[in-house]
């Protein structure tokens, strides 16, 4: 799933720049002044970090976090507290043996337990750290950044659409007391839309 | 109540129980494979180690209705394998345990842990026993015992 | 040894007002018979197994090995015959020099060990007799060996041929002991025999007890201390499949109540409790608070207390300039014992008589309890003890909570066996804690660096104050359990005072393993240390000077240890080591550890340890005990080892909230070496607990150049 994406991604933010331009131009039935040019690239900017703002706030919320660390360990909770019973990255980001991921979480949520599972449950590999060392959260230019280095746009946009464990973020199970767990603040459906638009208006980074 | 198939130290078991009920319990209970303990409930402690396809599973977290056809060991089945009565023989030589409650988890734990790293390091075995507790302490010869066990197998 | 001096806190040479605390057991109504009755203790079998009866709950500490290799040495058993039983409550089995049935103090060696020679003795004189008479030879012709008797013409009967022959005779009054130089069992390692048990599964404990028809109890608990149910509200539970009952139960002694739920099955039970509207009445009690109980305890701690202790001039710290001047505030919280197997308990309740399965500490006082509530004479029940997943203190409650509570359910519930069930979530913010404790120390530094005063404040509440229990640990308001470790000190410290404040809170307290040496040693030896810093000094140096010269167990476990803890010359960088030492009711241990700072916690890389415990019945039980028990004082020492509380309600549910040493937390090596002793064994136990923290700590004030005096260490 990953590429090495850079190119291809620089010349598809060329290619979508210029397509904006011809159409802006034709709509505007003559050809575009350099002012409507960079007032309409302006605003599609504009468009797309508001989009990209969207998809952060995503990123960041607990469900998503909890698993993005850059250290050897998840965290749990809205809190985000370390994970219990020191449970660790492991080689694979799946724990260590007797103490991997599974021994706990199986592939579907546990409600009665209040376990949260889904398929091959694991950690983000540390590429996909959308925190600091001391638990923090990376800025939203940061976390762009570090997207844009792994994967494209398009690929972007079908890991949010159909990774399991991005799914599970939106129905993340319910605590043994049956309170569900907190949902990030969108829907799945709207995630997909705004990293669609945040795609389509060329990836920009604040 | 729903009517379940498990498979228990390789035979086939049907009980009829609220299909949440976490597996911890149906051993227990339903079986009266009482080795398998709990300790908290809710996977902090490892004293409900079972194996499941010979990964080590912490049964108090797993409804019995998630179970499927995976093969469940528990310690009164562990000693079959080979494995198993090695670690087992290595805990009594090594007169590992005190009150004894946690060490069902422990010994299912280094079971699963050996079976898949022959010669674990101390970092190993600290990583792979790092959320098995145990109150009263045996954690000195728990390490003792889980290198005499691997001397044994080399 | 005079029955109702025990416990007697020794003064140090210098003399002094001292408080001397004794046991008194107003409850023993009959005197425990001199000569115990082989048969109640030993049942050898036709197949040649010997049954031995241990008196007292196995919670893991080894002595349902120990006590047995006892009785087998002095009866020549064969050792691998042997199986211990633990033995119900019953007057023969009370503590011979107690006089109650317990377990707790680290007695059961020291007080049982002359009782199970003489059992041993007397029934291996009983089973000659049988052999000499069936020879028609003397009873001195014989002698014993490995569960046979020996006659003078080779004749040969085995313990098994004998035994009912052997139990008809009468019990001989004078015994003939072995001198220990023949001792073959005694003194040598010897692996504990529930080894295998405990390995495959096949141990019982009394959660995993099954009885035909039984129910499984929970409790929904008041969320403040003994506050009382107003109303429930319980269609929702009663719809869940398996219940079979809910209804209001009294909680210890007319303190508060709960709401009972009896089902068939575990899960069901606590599927239905988890349903229960639950409307408390919490008006009638005090919401503890940790914020105003630490600024109410070290408020106390700043004013003189009830004065336990005074030796020479209690004013003379006043005298001494700030620059010779050590003022330190300690604070301890409330702990948690957390067994792993938590509180149960089985009862099944048949109107004239009952019967109950349990791992109590104290059973005199429990059963007594179950058969007030059950409205029937303690005698008509009986009441058997097993194997208990860990105790620590906290099955020797004083309240009899656990009993009151099975018995009034039981009580509505006639010819059913109950098992009642605390869950880990009833059992962390369930109370019965070792106490929150406060101390205020002044320190002299005299000019040759050792301590010319010492003025101590203890605040904190007494565990045995207001219960049956007061007079054997309490005198005039001072409960010894709070100071003990600074009280009974054998430092010869001149001008030396402790005082006392038991401040009453609505939080219920209970021993924890050492009980009030988990705090005081802590404090004494984190300042002793201070002290030998201060003075440039070894720190194992410095205690042999300043202990007194009479403690003879202190100097012996400090000489060895120093003989054994070479290594602490050699430690590689950015590794130190803390030296501890402790006594506990008569045996004395000192340990140094060797400890560095990884991920900004303690790394215990290695602990020496010297004990002086007298003799020692089994070396790899007493090795195992200061392993464990080190690896338990840890538990002062973790990141969440605290019980706090806030407007009444404990703010820990579970081991997420109170998190005790995991493997990575504890010593990774423990070498144990034992002071050789032909004295009578003494405690060891709990003698390891209080050494781990301040040897700990010790070491990291030479890491970091800072004092911890408030535990949990959070940051370091």
């Amino acid at each position: 799933m990953v590429c090495d994406g850079l190119a291809i991604a620089c010349v598809k933010r060329m290619l979508a720049f210029f397509v904006i331009v011809i159409v802006l131009a034709g709509d505007a039935g003559g050809p575009a002044s350099s002012q409507q040019v960079n007032a309409a690239a302006a605003s599609h900017r504009t468009n797309g970090l508001g989009a990209w703002q969207k998809v952060y706030s995503v990123m960041v919320s607990p469900r998503c976090l909890n698993c993005h660390t850059a250290t050897n360990y998840p965290q749990q909770g809205d809190d985000r507290h370390r994970h219990i019973a020191n449970v660790i990255r492991g080689p694979r980001d799946k724990g260590v043996v007797a103490l991997s991921c599974s021994t706990c979480h199986q592939s579907p949520n546990a409600d009665s337990t209040g376990v949260p599972g889904a398929h091959n449950w694991h950690l983000a590999p540390l590429s996909m750290k959308w925190q600091d060392a001391n638990d923090r959260p990376l800025s939203s230019a940061e976390v762009c950044r570090s997207v844009l280095r792994l994967l494209d746009g398009p690929h972007l946009l079908k890991h949010h659409e159909e990774e399991p464990l991005v799914l599970w973020a939106f129905s993340p199970g319910r605590h043994p007391d049956g309170t569900t767990r907190t949902l990030p603040p969108l829907t799945h459906e709207e995630f997909v839309e705004a990293t669609r638009q945040w795609v389509e208006a060329g990836t920009p980074c604040p | 109540m729903t009517t379940i198939h498990i498979l228990v130290n390789g035979e086939r078991k049907t009980i009829t129980v609220d299909p949440s009920t976490p597996l911890l319990w149906v051993l227990r209970e339903e079986l009266k494979l009482t080795g398998t303990k709990y300790g908290c409930g809710i996977g902090a402690c490892g004293a409900c180690t079972v194996h499941l396809d010979g990964a080590g599973t912490r049964s108090c977290l797993v409804p019995v209705s998630l179970v499927g056809d995976r093969k469940i060991v528990t310690i009164e089945g562990v000693a079959s394998d080979p494995i198993g009565r090695v670690v087992q023989n290595a805990w009594v030589d090594n007169d590992v345990v005190q009150c004894g409650y946690c060490q069902s988890g422990q010994i299912m734990s280094v079971v699963a842990l050996l079976k898949s790293n022959r010669k674990p390091t101390n970092a190993n075995i600290e990583e792979s026993m790092g959320g098995n507790l145990c109150r009263c302490g045996t954690y000195v010869r728990i390490r003792e015992a889980i290198k005499s066990a691997a001397e044994r197998l080399a | 040894m005079n029955r109702r001096t025990f416990f007697r806190i020794s003064a140090a040479a210098t003399g002094g007002f001292l408080i001397g605390m004794y046991f008194d057991f107003p409850m023993s109504a009959q005197a425990a018979p001199k000569v115990y009755p082989p048969d109640a203790f030993v049942h050898i079998k036709p197949s040649g197994e010997i049954v031995i009866m241990v008196n007292r709950v196995e919670v893991g500490q080894g002595t349902s090995t120990a006590l047995p290799m006892i009785l087998a040495e002095e009866l020549d058993a064969d050792w691998s015959k042997v199986i211990a039983e633990i033995a119900p409550a019953a007057d023969v089995y009370k503590d011979p020099v107690v006089g109650m049935q317990m377990l707790g103090g680290s007695i059961s060696i020291a007080n049982s060990y002359q009782q199970y020679r003489e059992l041993g003795a007397r029934t291996r004189a009983m089973l000659i007799s049988a052999a000499a008479d069936g020879w028609l030879v003397a009873p001195e012709q014989c002698r014993t060996a490995n569960s046979i008797v020996y006659g003078p013409a080779n004749q040969k009967a085995s313990y098994a041929e004998l035994a009912e022959d052997a139990a008809r005779r009468p019990i001989p009054e004078k015994v003939q002991l072995k001198d220990p130089s023949e001792f073959r069992l005694i003194g040598k390692p010897t692996r504990r025999l529930d080894g295998r048990a405990k390995s495959n599964g096949s141990q019982k404990f009394s959660i995993d007890l099954d009885f035909p028809g039984m129910k499984v109890a929970l409790l929904a608990r008041p969320p403040v201390f003994f506050g009382r149910v107003r109303s429930f509200d319980d269609a929702d539970a009663r719809n869940v499949p398996g219940v079979v009952d809910v209804f209001e139960i009294p909680l210890a002694k007319g303190k508060g109540s709960a709401v009972a739920v009896v089902a068939d099955r575990f899960w069901a039970a606590k599927q239905a409790r988890d349903r229960l509207n639950i409307d408390w009445d919490l008006s009638a009690v005090e919401h503890a608070d940790s914020g105003e109980l630490r600024s109410r305890f070290n408020g106390l701690s700043r004013t003189t207390g009830k004065i336990a202790v005074n030796r020479g001039d209690a004013k003379a710290i006043d005298t001494v300039g700030a620059d010779k001047r050590i003022v330190a505030e300690y604070e301890f919280p409330y702990l948690a014992h957390a067994p792993m197997e938590p509180l149960n308990i089985t009862l099944r309740n048949d109107g004239d008589r009952a019967e109950a399965w349990t791992t109590s500490q104290v059973p005199d006082t429990q059963r007594q309890a179950m058969a007030e509530v059950l409205g029937l004479p303690a005698d008509r029940i009986t009441y058997h003890i097993g194997f208990a997943g860990g105790a620590f203190g906290r099955r020797g409650t004083l309240d009899e909570h656990l009993e009151r509570e099975v018995a009034a359910v039981a009580k509505r519930m006639r010819g059913i066996p109950i098992k009642l069930i605390w869950t880990r979530e009833d059992d962390v913010p369930g109370g019965y804690y070792r106490p929150m404790v406060a101390h205020r120390v002044e320190v002299g530094v005299g000019d040759d660096g050792m301590p010319s005063a010492w003025r101590h404040v203890v605040v904190g509440q007494g565990i045995v104050l207001g219960t049956p229990f007061e007079s054997f640990y309490a005198k005039d308001g001072i409960e010894a359990l709070l100071i003990e470790g600074t009280s009974d000190t054998r430092y010869a410290i001149p001008n030396f005072q402790v005082s006392v404040h038991h401040p009453t809170v609505n939080v219920p307290v209970l021993s924890w393993r050492s009980v009030g040496y988990s705090h005081n040693t802590f404090v004494v030896e984190t300042l002793i240390d201070e002290l030998a810093l201060r003075a440039n000094a070894d720190p194992i140096a410095y205690r042999l000077k300043l202990v007194d010269p009479s403690a003879k167990r202190q100097r012996a476990a400090l000489s060895l240890l120093n003989e054994k803890s070479g290594w602490r010359n050699a430690l590689p960088p950015k590794h130190a080591c803390g030296i501890a030492l402790s006594e506990y009711h008569e045996t004395a241990s000192a340990c140094a550890a060797d400890v560095s700072i990884e991920d900004g916690r303690p790394r215990i890389h290695r602990v020496s340890v010297a004990v002086a415990c007298g003799l020692a019945v089994n070396p790899m039980t007493i090795e195992n005990q200061f392993q464990g028990g080190l690896a338990f004082g840890v538990t002062q020492l973790m990141a969440k080892g605290a019980i706090t509380l806030k407007h009444g309600r404990v703010d820990q549910r579970n081991f997420d909230g109170y998190t005790p040493p995991y493997i990575k937390d504890a010593p990774v090596a423990v070498d144990v070496h034992i002071v050789p002793s032909a004295e009578p064994p003494t405690a060891v136990g709990e003698c390891p607990v209080p050494l781990i923290a301040p040897a700990v700590v010790n070491a990291l004030a030479r890491l970091t150049g800072k004092r911890y005096r408030s535990l949990p260490l959070v940051t370091l």
